[in-house]
């Protein structure tokens, strides 16, 4: 990967970043750890793979996005903010009554959203219906889910896993976020998942494992995903909670515990000493002074 | 006689023909939902998703998202009880149209027991938000009802039963509608508001009271949600009385719905004739009719009951 093209999508993902601990923080709500660990995976999905048309959300022949881990939605809604879906300043309303951004993605409330969550298991089963449809259509559009590695405790999930193989739907890449923590602490503490690329193998799939901060990696991991032609593919992407922030990386902070004013601070100025784009503080405004 | 899945069956393939949107969904029970008849005609419109009601709801909504209009079928207790989640998230909530169709309702499903008979999809289905649903009382109710599914833009639940049952309409005369009722007896003395297999033993009832001097209005509220509000409401006024009666839990159901519209609008002494808070067992259908008070019998007791209090104006 070109070190320009990559050096933008960093900067992209931290631009992303900082909006959600803004989010997150003005919103005294919502999943931190669990929607930095994504961040990565969707700027390089919508800046790079996604055939989509942000001006025209609802365009029948793009490529669809399922956000089947609904609480990390943030993340969602900071980058379609970013790439142009609506004003950048709806970011600040996030959870609040009359909002376009839910405390779960809601369809057909928020453009850019393609499908709803908030219930888990389900996203890749609304996801594998769309592949199916497209397919049936004749059309090239591909489809696209991130689901959390806890989520896949849900059985549904697996339902859905066996329908997608047995129409072998490789216009279906899932991207599984495997951050390793769920809301009463680690995923192995509940039910061990892995070994994960085994199961989704034994089942049909083409299991890609890839490093979910690196752009170079996920850009390799979607390319052989996206040249299957016989069976669904899923990205295994090794992520860690809370990714960018140190108070959340190191654990200081659970998967929905809310930031106080302090940390978010800390969190943005740390975020900012990374970023080479210093204009950015001064257009973001000052979100509290507009939603006091 | 004819069962109502028989005619939605043949409902479904004529409505293939019609519109190319329509794909169908099933969960490995197209045999006895009758959708194999679609199968037959529309291979590459048909998806049997295997025994996973959860994942055949999930992928219904993804493909209605894509532009189709899926019917989602399997028996009521399995659709409605597994998948309950899946239909509250991904299709009622974002309101699509997706057509979900419960065949074997109520307890004339018989010797298959209480796991197969379903008689809490009504109370269920209706609670949701956005929720269309509708009951068929018969094989041309089944038949039209199916058409208007595929209308109606938003979601739809349509409970169908195993049995065959007698012809109550006579073919393409009736018309159906969203938030509509057949009026199918008039009379001034007492108001039934029925739907299901129940609309027989209405009329039927309703046959003995005329020779009693009772003269009872009987309407098929074919869509328990919307309901007929004004057909119901004008006979009330009407009679001045009404017994509902539904092969449902006595809970959620038509008789709840009926109960609420009448003490808001228009307060009338009313009887209820539906299964009274308890699951079912194998039987025969009619041994089972009859040991859970599912009759005309029960419909003319209870009449005997309002009518002596009915709302005199």
């Amino acid at each position: 990967m070109e070190t320009e093209r990559k050096k933008a999508l960093e900067e992209t993902a931290l631009k992303v970043r900082k909006d959600i601990v803004r989010m997150i923080g003005v919103a005294k709500g919502g999943h931190l750890l669990s929607s930095l660990s994504i961040v990565d995976l969707l700027v390089f999905l919508y800046w790079e793979t996604m055939d989509i048309s942000p001006d025209d959300p609802l365009r029948p022949d793009r490529d669809r996005f399922v956000l089947s881990k609904g609480h990390g939605c943030p993340a969602l809604y900071a980058v379609l903010a970013n790439r142009g879906y609506f004003d950048r300043d709806e970011l600040w309303t996030y959870r609040r009554l009359g909002s376009m951004l839910q405390g779960h993605p809601q369809f057909p409330r928020t453009p850019g959203v393609d499908a709803p969550s908030g219930s888990l298991g389900m996203g890749l089963g609304i996801a594998t219906g769309m592949a199916l449809a497209l397919q049936t259509d004749g059309k090239l559009s591909r489809v696209f889910a991130i689901l959390g590695d806890g989520e896949l405790q849900e059985g549904s999930v697996w339902e859905s896993v066996m329908t997608a193989s047995q129409w072998k739907l490789h216009n279906l890449v899932a991207i599984v976020d495997v951050n390793g923590i769920q809301m009463e602490g680690d995923v192995r503490g509940s039910k061990q998942m892995e070994p994960l690329a085994n199961k989704f193998e034994s089942f049909g799939w083409t299991a890609v494992p890839c490093d979910g901060h690196d752009m170079a990696s996920i850009e390799d991991a979607l390319d052989v995903s996206l040249s299957k032609v016989e069976t669904p593919s899923v990205i295994l992407a090794a992520t860690i909670p809370g990714k960018g922030v140190s108070s959340a990386e190191t654990g200081k902070l659970r998967p929905a515990e809310p930031m106080d004013r302090m940390t978010m601070e800390e969190s943005l100025s740390e975020l900012e000493e990374r970023s080479e784009d210093k204009t950015d503080e001064a257009e973001a405004g000052e979100p509290d002074e507009k939603y006091p | 006689m004819k069962s109502t899945r028989d005619a939605f069956g043949e409902a479904l393939m004529d409505l293939g023909h019609r519109k190319n949107d329509i794909v169908v969904l099933d969960a490995d029970l197209a045999s006895s939902t009758r959708t194999e008849m679609f199968l037959r005609h529309f291979k590459d419109r048909f998806f049997n998703v295997g025994v996973s009601e959860q994942d055949l709801v999930q992928v219904a909504a993804g493909m209605a998202l894509c532009g189709k209009v899926p019917f989602a079928c399997s028996f009521a207790a399995f659709l409605v009880t597994r998948a309950y989640d899946q239909i509250r998230t991904t299709v009622a909530m974002p309101g699509l149209p997706v057509k979900l169709v419960g065949t074997h309702g109520g307890i004339t499903v018989g010797e298959d027991g209480i796991t197969h008979q379903m008689t809490e999809d009504i109370g269920l289905m209706r609670s949701l938000p956005n929720m269309n649903v509708l009951v068929a009382a018969d094989a041309e109710a089944a038949r039209e009802l199916t058409f208007l599914a595929a209308q109606i833009e938003g979601p739809v639940y349509l409970r169908l039963g195993r049995e065959p049952v007698p012809a109550l309409y006579a073919e393409g005369e009736s018309c159906f509608e969203a938030g509509g009722g057949q009026l199918l007896k008039e009379g001034d003395g007492v108001t039934f508001c029925t739907c299901g297999i129940m609309v027989h033993e209405a009329l039927r009832a309703a046959e003995i009271l005329e020779k009693q001097g009772i003269r009872a209005e009987v309407i098929d509220c074919y869509s328990v949600k919307p309901l007929p509000r004004q057909l119901i409401l004008s006979s009330l006024r009407r009679t001045g009385c009404c017994v509902v009666a539904e092969e449902h839990n006595i809970i959620g159901g038509l008789s709840e719905a009926i109960a609420r519209l009448s003490a808001t609008e228009f307060p009338v002494p009313m009887r209820f004739v539906a299964v009274n808070d308890k699951y079912g067992q194998s039987g025969t259908p009619r041994e089972l009719q009859e040991y859970y008070g599912l009759t005309y019998r029960e419909v003319v007791s209870a009449t005997a009951q309002v009518w002596a209090l009915r709302r005199r104006l």
